[in-house]
């Protein structure tokens, strides 16, 4: 069978035969398509229409496959590779929602009850979740909220503005955004009117008039918290909090942030108007758990379509997590962070290797995708000078030495150099000031050196005083490493007082 | 080597097609078309690619998203100077005039990520879009908020868009403070000397022989590739180089396979050729015209930097003496140099080189104005007033940055300066003068 139909397939998730129709469902709605299959599927899925190889016999068999889909057939490989990336992509890249937020269940109990309570009896809450970069602050949010959008009460009563505080740089964007989201009068399309103050008091007289029991309740989440602190007077926070505190419109506020010290960039007003609450994500996670989680990030989902693929899938992550040496990369994966964000750009690299060829991780390709991402960039970026910008390098790393990390200007690098060259007697470096210039601009360049003070108009280019961004070790591992090096090079960078 | 840039979803041609577009780099293309995976699939929210210049960062990426027609918009961060190029050039590429006219006059990135969610959700996407953001070190200088937005812009968005980030810099020094969504760092290795070679032969002359321009090649590497690794200029040098090359070889005096004195001609040539070209002490077109002329020495024609003599009025060459003199000299020799009956100083105690490094080495000190004019009435012979025209002659010395200011500009009484102008200069200068100015130097006692 060909590949052609179904790799082209966009978010196919399981379909069935359904009132003559097909049943495609997405990730939250479904849409229900009711017509003859054949227009159906060229409606839902354009680019076979577009496609050179169109013919009924492609729509044909899309129609067969899900018809067998209930017998459990076999796909061919490179289906089946082309939905494990689909999925495992999804996931990866796309922070898909996992079914529950793992090993954080007090958390998602605790956000949830008072979320709930908000939603469902008006009652003001603000709180704060704090977390490091990749906790799953956000992920632990949104399943929240999916849990709780899906209780009608909570569905048809709640509003939510969403905000961000890279996006929102100042509160009177932010205050136009929170217009526009809770569609209030003075929207017109999606234009809003009205400067600052007026779109203020219009917002607070909005949120004053509201009572507990008649108004419904609006739930403001603040990514980046904060960068929202460090608004003008933190007018924004303060009205938000100051909501919250006094009986008018039930408001629940949420803020996301990686700062622990995040209430001591709040304003005296603002902190006291706060309700103190703290959720933290502190990640306690053991190197078991850990693996446990490599597996389940890598296991393919229940309704995945071939059964029989499946199986030898998950026994291939079995003995991925099993094997020696891919426990030692993930021991190293582990030893130098926790989160969900490092350990999915590992496993999107691994999954980038997988092809109808290769349809399985091997312990290899961990290896790999690991020393991908635990390369010292500096050291490659070493390994692509020439040979007369090593040499600087290692004159610079001489001065360094010998007068205790003082920064040093070009005419030391040069006089430097000259002197490992009249110890040779050879003259084949013998280069001219202009061109040693040349390579000490270029490795101005690409931030090796870097000048100490700012004012690069104020003195000439060659007494310009700069430091070396490199250290000793570095510079040792990459002369190592360097193709071709000439051994007197070598043997003048060993040498260790010039 | 085709046959390594495999990849379902797109067509095989294609990829045949591409592979043979991209020299040496089939591993790195292949590496980042599996991790951009199908077109339809999600891929990482940013990519980071780093290496050297001309390592075929930018090409690369050109090539694969040209030739497989994937939605793209290439942005290079030296011309957007505001983000509103940068997001009306997005938009503009992704969702076509209508919706870059919809940004208001100094958009805000709230105002772009609305816009660009209100289109996408017309137009959903079919296939991955991808943002390339050349000379991304650039974009550390742009407001703060810039730079982790775009890092998960395909959160902010909820669209299926990657950012890819290009620069010569490693990502250590990108990271802000409170940190941001970590990209996806791919390293683009810079080309071996046999992959230089490989690359450069690519364009040889359909006169001669691939041997003979390979041969060629082999030679001007083995004469700049210590200097430079760069693509783009050894490939300008060849260009520029190689009818020097064919010379012996049209007027009939050596074989193509005769590479021995093929090299005798080139190897002098190619020495000067780094001196003026590849500094641009000489441009290009001169360079054409010197080989043109035989009769003509290359590297007769004077460059740029031989240009150093400047006229000046009498007084201020000497004021410039002076200054460089005060820059370049401790104060406490002045009794010895300048004053005619300075009384005894022990000839050791004033020659203490304890302090090993040379003033030559260190760079210029600033001098006050008092201590100039001291010097300068010491050296100019004829007795000089004090005028305003003399005082002019100092601020204008500063306009032509000969002379440095350092302290603040609107300091009026007692201003600070140093010199700037080379020994080669200032020694030039004062032999117009007559003066002698390595007697008075320091660091030449």
């Amino acid at each position: 069978m060909e590949s052609g139909c179904r790799s082209d397939l966009h978010l196919p998730l399981s379909y069935e035969p359904h009132y003559g129709g097909i049943v495609v469902d997405f990730e939250d709605d479904i849409i229900w398509v009711r017509a003859d299959p054949v227009v159906c599927v060229q409606q839902c899925f354009p680019k076979l229409r577009s496609g050179p190889k169109v013919g009924s016999q492609n729509i044909k068999s899309c129609h067969i496959m899900s018809k067998r889909k209930v017998q459990n057939a076999h796909l061919p490989i490179g289906e089946c590779i082309s939905q494990v990336h689909q999925t495992l992509r999804e996931r990866f890249c796309h922070q898909r929602l996992p079914e529950r937020p793992e090993g954080v269940e007090a958390q998602h109990k605790h956000l949830e009850e008072l979320l709930r309570r908000t939603a469902v009896h008006g009652e003001s809450n603000s709180v704060l979740i704090v977390g490091p970069r990749g906790a799953g602050k956000t992920t632990l949010l949104k399943c929240v909220l999916r849990e709780l959008s899906k209780e009608s009460e909570v569905q048809k009563n709640l509003l939510q503005v969403h905000l961000n505080g890279l996006l929102q740089t100042d509160d009177r964007i932010a205050l136009k955004e929170i217009t526009r989201q809770l569609h209030l009068e003075n929207v017109v399309g999606d234009k809003v009117f009205g400067s600052f103050a007026e779109n203020l008091a219009f917002l607070l007289d909005a949120l004053k008039k509201g009572d507990r029991s008649s108004s419904r309740p609006v739930l403001f989440v603040l990514d980046e918290f904060d960068l929202f602190a460090h608004h003008k007077n933190q007018t924004l926070l303060y009205n938000l909090f100051d909501v919250s505190q006094s009986a008018q419109a039930p408001v629940a506020v949420v803020g996301l942030t990686c700062r622990l010290d995040v209430l001591e960039l709040l304003e005296k007003r603002v902190k006291s108007r706060f309700s103190h609450r703290q959720i933290h994500l502190l990640s306690s996670l053991t190197f078991p758990q850990y693996v446990d989680r490599v597996r389940a990030h890598l296991s393919l989902p229940d309704d995945f379509p071939d059964r029989k693929f499946a199986q030898e899938w998950s026994a291939s992550v079995k003995t991925l997590c099993e094997d020696k040496s891919a426990v030692e990369v993930l021991q190293r994966h582990f030893n130098s962070s926790k989160d969900f964000r490092s350990l999915h750009m590992l496993l999107t690299l691994c999954l980038s290797r997988v092809s109808v060829t290769k349809p399985a991780i091997r312990p290899a390709d961990l290896l790999d995708a690991s020393r991908l991402c635990l390369a010292d960039t500096k050291a490659s970026m070493l390994h692509g000078l020439s040979i007369l910008e090593l040499c600087l390098i290692i004159a610079m790393k001489h001065l360094n030495d010998v007068y205790g990390g003082e920064p040093f200007n070009l005419q030391m690098v040069h006089n430097e150099f000259k002197k490992f060259l009249q110890r040779k007697s050879s003259s084949m470096y013998n280069f001219e000031q202009p061109v040693i210039m040349k390579a000490f601009e270029h490795l101005q360049q690409l931030e090796l050196i870097r000048p100490v003070e700012g004012s690069a108009a104020k003195t000439q280019r060659e007494y310009q005083l700069m430091r070396l961004m490199l250290d000793h070790s570095q510079i040792m591992e990459a002369l190592q490493k360097y193709p071709q090096c000439p051994t007197d090079v070598k043997q003048w960078a060993m040498s260790a007082f010039a | 080597m085709a046959g390594l840039l495999q990849q379902p979803g797109y067509e095989e041609e294609r990829l045949q097609r591409m592979s043979e577009l991209l020299p040496c780099r089939e591993i790195q293309a292949g590496m980042l078309l599996s991790i951009m995976g199908q077109p339809e699939q999600y891929c990482y929210p940013s990519l980071f690619i780093f290496g050297h210049r001309s390592s075929g960062k930018s090409y690369v990426i050109d090539v694969l998203l040209k030739e497989l027609e994937l939605p793209h918009a290439s942005v290079s961060c030296v011309e957007c100077v505001s983000a509103t190029l940068l997001f009306e050039k997005v938009l503009l590429s992704f969702f076509g005039v209508d919706a870059a006219s919809l940004l208001p006059r100094s958009p805000s990135l709230s105002d772009f990520v609305r816009i660009y969610k209100q289109h996408s959700s017309q137009f959903p996407a079919k296939q991955t879009r991808y943002i390339i953001m050349e000379k991304a070190e650039l974009l550390r200088d742009a407001e703060a908020n810039l730079l982790p937005a775009l890092l998960r812009l395909q959160e902010l968005v909820e669209d299926n868009v990657t950012v890819i980030l290009l620069s010569e810099i490693v990502w250590d020094t990108f990271r802000p403070n409170t940190g941001c969504f970590e990209p996806l760092l791919l390293h683009f290795p810079d080309y071996s000397k046999g992959e230089l070679q490989q690359v450069l032969s690519r364009d040889r002359h359909p006169s001669y022989s691939a041997e003979f321009y390979s041969s060629y090649i082999n030679i001007l590497l083995g004469v700049f590739y210590s200097v430079c690794r760069d693509l783009r200029e050894l490939r300008h040098l060849a260009a520029l180089n190689f009818p020097k090359f064919c010379e012996p070889l049209e007027a009939g005096k050596v074989k193509e396979t005769d590479t021995h004195k093929l090299w005798k001609n080139i190897e002098p040539h190619l020495k000067k050729a780094m001196q003026t070209v590849y500094l641009r002490e000489v441009s290009s077109l001169q360079w054409e015209h010197m080989q043109q002329m035989e009769e003509q020495e290359t590297g007769a024609l004077r460059g740029l930097s031989a240009h150093t003599h400047v006229e000046l009025p009498y007084y201020s060459k000497f004021l410039l003496i002076a200054a460089y003199l005060a820059s370049y000299n401790p104060a406490r020799t002045d009794k010895r140099f300048f004053l005619k009956h300075h009384g005894k100083i022990r000839k050791t105690n004033f020659l203490k080189k304890n302090e090993k490094t040379s003033n030559h080495l260190l760079g210029p000190k600033p001098f006050p104005l008092d201590r100039l004019l001291a010097i300068f009435y010491s050296v100019v012979d004829s007795r000089v007033a004090p005028t305003a025209s003399i005082f002019s002659q100092i601020s204008s010395l500063v306009t032509l940055q000969l002379l440095v200011q350092v302290s603040h500009s609107d300091q009026l009484d007692a201003p600070k300066y140093k010199c700037a102008v080379s020994l080669d200069f200032i020694s030039a200068i004062s032999r117009t003068v007559n003066f002698d100015i390595v007697k008075y130097l320091y660091d030449f006692l």
